[in-house]
């Protein structure tokens, strides 16, 4: 489960990091400025006021406005919603300095995202490694431009830390599957049109050897989708129920029963997807300096003592964190990368986010317990910092990804 | 500038490894305590550092330095933190060498680096007036005399002292309304009349001393730095130093760490390795992560002082407060998860915990950095 709202980073791109400029680099960058501001709508160009303004596509997604439809459909066309995918399948087929550009450019114009999409984040590397040539050609496309959207079938009320304990049972019967069983905290399930979905397709097999990874639309008869309420108030994932629910068994991605290797590569995307939430976000204030121009100071110094010093505590885990992620990034280009980090990205980020909406509700007073109404956008700041206290349970427990380190990194045993 | 290593500071990194590792490992520093070496470290030692190049490291190649930087000298210094190897590197190679070439004075520089570099001249630099960390406090006075200075004051923890050749003194020679106007810099002789010096043995067997200035002349030449203008020399001296002894300590989290990591693979209760429990494990796994913060944080702040960026104060005290932090926890830990033997002399162990003290309290502590940090970042 996963949800971009509570904050909705760019990626570690954003980051600082010197980059020497080739001829062709520069010419590539000129160009990219001048496409987008001819094409980026003048709508488009400010930050997402609320998740209501994020496009999300889809078969039955309702567009804001006809400049978020022409934006989505020229950066689609462009396949810059997925820069870094091959264009064979829709994308924009740009390297990793040509991406860094891109988006570089983009931030230079206060661009919105033209697509938050799952299938770009998570289906579609896993597609692009696993699937074979067909399922490429048939699901990459649509994803790039937005016309389907992806939702994803991973824990289930028994299988939450212990996630290869995955009961649902898709049985083999000759031409298809049939899917039965449940999955819950699948995000934004009520609007997914397809799911890709872990099931289990060997029961006898040990737990980890016995998980299948399958596509399937979710309009296919027998599946029921209800939205949780959580403590935020809002429902941003879902329980889906299973029918005897027909698979062609073309929609099975890789090996059969060797899907726990698709699980835990898209794990790890998460994983380092959900981490970007522990950097700040480009073009918002600081924590810091969202405590002055609430609180005040005194010749520069935060009037609240105790305050400034966990403040201070906070932005210099921030600021480690940030350079942490520049060094990891850094090091992969120079091949000298340690792996397998990605777990404590996931824990120290998704700590470091709650402690970040710890301190802005302590910062807004009375404010900030605003629940409804106009000046606190319907309750926004205290919704988002409830939600954050799910950060460090999806995707991965913060428990879990410390059990992770243990064992892998560190080698301890047991 | 990408966060890793080129090839040249890898390779000094590896010779600095092998080098300690073979010359002065732990024991070495435990040698020194039981023989009661006055010195507190090894003048052979010493020399053959000297050899590799390390007091060299950031003098210009004009002054008969490497010219290699303080991403260099910082990698060594991050492996002397792991070995625990007394040396005047940081007193010296780093903190006096810094601030000479910091205060642009020509002559001084022509003078010193070149024997600073061949190992013939020890510095020491003297700007403390209280226990605590406040280089903007000045009540050292240098009032004008015919051919230059006289000085009166006193000067706390000043690192290697004993064996200084001379001082970096900061003195007030104007008062103003801002603490750290009117402040200048002298170069002072050891052997300069009215200068006397008290030298204390620290808790991790190395050295600080009290200097008392008693009418001190000073001769003109021997002011480094503009006149009532040294105090954004010498700040910026110390942030090199707190980036040097941030490296330090890095180190001394890494190895206290990989060794407390062994250490839970090997110790056996109930029958098992004590590292199958989860309450241990996971406060390695978030050890673990600490350190690698401050991998992150050093390698940028070195970079830092090679490219002159102006991030510099803010990095040197988000280093200085991060590793300090991080360090205490890691020999803590280390300590904690060794148990008993944890607590013996004559397990290493402790020996770690006593230097990150040390480094903590000098050149400000967490506190003091994280204070700045704030106030640098605006609040």
């Amino acid at each position: 489960m996963i949800d971009f709202f509570v904050q909705n980073n760019t990626g570690p791109y954003g980051l600082s990091g010197a980059l020497l400029m080739s001829e062709e680099l520069i010419t590539f960058r000129a160009e990219v400025r001048d496409w987008l501001v001819e094409n980026c709508p003048e709508e488009m160009r400010s930050p997402l006021r609320s998740e209501k303004d994020a496009c999300w596509g889809g078969r039955n997604f309702t567009f804001q406005s006809e400049a978020q439809r022409l934006w989505l459909e020229r950066m689609g066309e462009k396949g810059w919603t997925a820069p870094a995918w091959p264009k064979e399948y829709g994308g924009g087929g740009l390297n990793r300095q040509q991406v860094k550009i891109l988006k570089q450019e983009m931030t230079r114009i206060n661009a919105r995202g033209a697509l938050y999409s799952f299938g770009i984040s998570m289906l579609g590397p896993a597609l692009l490694k696993y699937g074979n040539e067909e399922q490429k050609q048939k699901f990459l496309p649509s994803i790039v431009r937005g016309e389907i959207r992806w939702c994803q079938g991973y824990s289930e009320p028994n299988a939450g830390s212990d996630l290869a304990n995955l009961q649902a049972p898709a049985v083999d019967m000759g031409d298809r599957y049939i899917l039965n069983g449940s999955k819950i905290w699948t995000s934004y399930g009520d609007f997914g049109d397809w799911m890709f979905c872990l099931v289990r397709t060997d029961p006898e097999a040990t737990k980890h050897q016995g998980i299948s990874f399958m596509l399937f639309d979710m309009q296919t008869p027998g599946i029921t989708v209800k939205p949780i309420l959580l403590i935020s108030g809002r429902s941003p994932f879902c329980e889906v129920f299973f029918e005897d629910v027909k698979i062609p068994k073309d929609q099975q991605v890789g090996e059969l029963n060797k899907g726990w290797s698709i699980a835990k590569y898209l794990l790890t995307h998460e994983r380092e997807m959900i981490s970007w939430t522990g950097l700040s976000q480009s073009g918002t204030k600081s924590v810091g300096e969202t405590a002055m121009e609430t609180i005040g100071g005194s010749d520069g110094v935060l009037d609240d003592a105790f305050l400034r010093t966990d403040i201070a505590k906070f932005e210099a885990d921030e600021m480690a964190f940030a350079l942490t992620i520049e060094r990891a990034r850094d090091e992969v280009k120079a091949g000298v990368s340690l792996g397998a980090v990605s777990s404590w990205f996931k824990y120290f980020g998704t700590e470091l986010n709650k402690q970040r909406y710890n301190l802005l509700m302590d910062i807004g007073g009375s404010d900030a317990l605003a629940w409804t109404g106009e000046a606190s956008n319907d309750g926004k700041l205290a919704r988002d910092w409830l939600r954050t206290k799910g950060n460090s349970i999806e995707g991965g427990t913060s428990e879990i990804q410390l059990n992770i380190v243990a064992k892998h990194i560190l080698g301890l045993p047991g | 500038m990408a966060l890793v290593l080129n090839e040249e500071q890898t390779m000094l990194r590896d010779a600095a490894k092998d080098f300690l590792n073979a010359r002065a490992p732990l024991s070495h520093l435990r040698q020194l305590r039981d023989d009661d070496v006055a010195e507190g470290f090894s003048t052979e030692l010493w020399a053959e550092m000297v050899e590799m190049g390390w007091a060299a490291i950031i003098i210009p190649e004009a002054h008969g330095g490497l010219e290699y930087g303080y991403t260099g000298l910082g990698l060594v210094l991050e492996e002397t933190g792991r070995t625990l190897t007394p040396s005047p590197l940081l007193s010296t190679a780093l903190l006096g060498t810094s601030a000479l070439i910091l205060s642009g004075n020509e002559d001084i520089c022509a003078q010193w680096l070149p024997q600073i570099a061949a190992g013939e001249k020890l510095l020491a630099i003297a700007f403390e007036e209280s226990a605590h960390h406040r280089p903007a406090t000045v009540n050292c006075r240098a009032e004008p005399e015919d051919n230059g200075y006289v000085l009166n004051g006193s000067k706390f923890a000043v690192m290697d002292g004993h064996v200084a050749d001379a001082f970096i003194v900061s003195a007030r020679t104007r008062s103003g309304e801002n603490l750290s106007e009117g402040v200048s810099l002298f170069l002072v002789a050891n052997d300069t009349p009215g200068l006397r010096i008290e030298t204390s043995e620290l808790l991790d067997n190395h050295r600080n001393c009290v200097i008392h200035l008693e009418g001190v002349s000073v001769d003109r030449s021997r002011l480094i730095g503009p006149l009532h203008g040294g105090f954004p020399i010498l700040q910026k001296a110390l942030d090199r130093g707190r980036i040097g002894m941030a490296a330090e300590m890095l180190g001394i989290a890494q190895e206290t760490f990989e060794r407390t990591m062994q250490y839970l693979k090997e110790r056996k209760q109930f029958g098992v390795p004590i590292g199958v429990f989860q309450a241990l494990q996971h406060r390695a796994a978030s050890l673990f992560g600490e350190i690698e913060l401050c991998k992150s944080v050093v390698l940028k702040a070195l970079q830092a002082i090679d490219e002159d960026s102006d991030e510099v104060p803010i990095l040197a005290s988000l280093a200085k407060a991060k590793c300090g932090q991080t360090a205490s926890l890691a020999t803590a830990e280390g300590i904690q998860m060794h148990g008993g033997i944890g607590m013996t002399d004559e397990f290493d162990i402790g020996f770690f915990m006593k230097r990150w003290r040390t480094l903590n309290q000098q050149l400000g502590d967490h506190r003091y950095h994280l204070d700045r940090f704030a106030t640098l970042k605006g609040y």
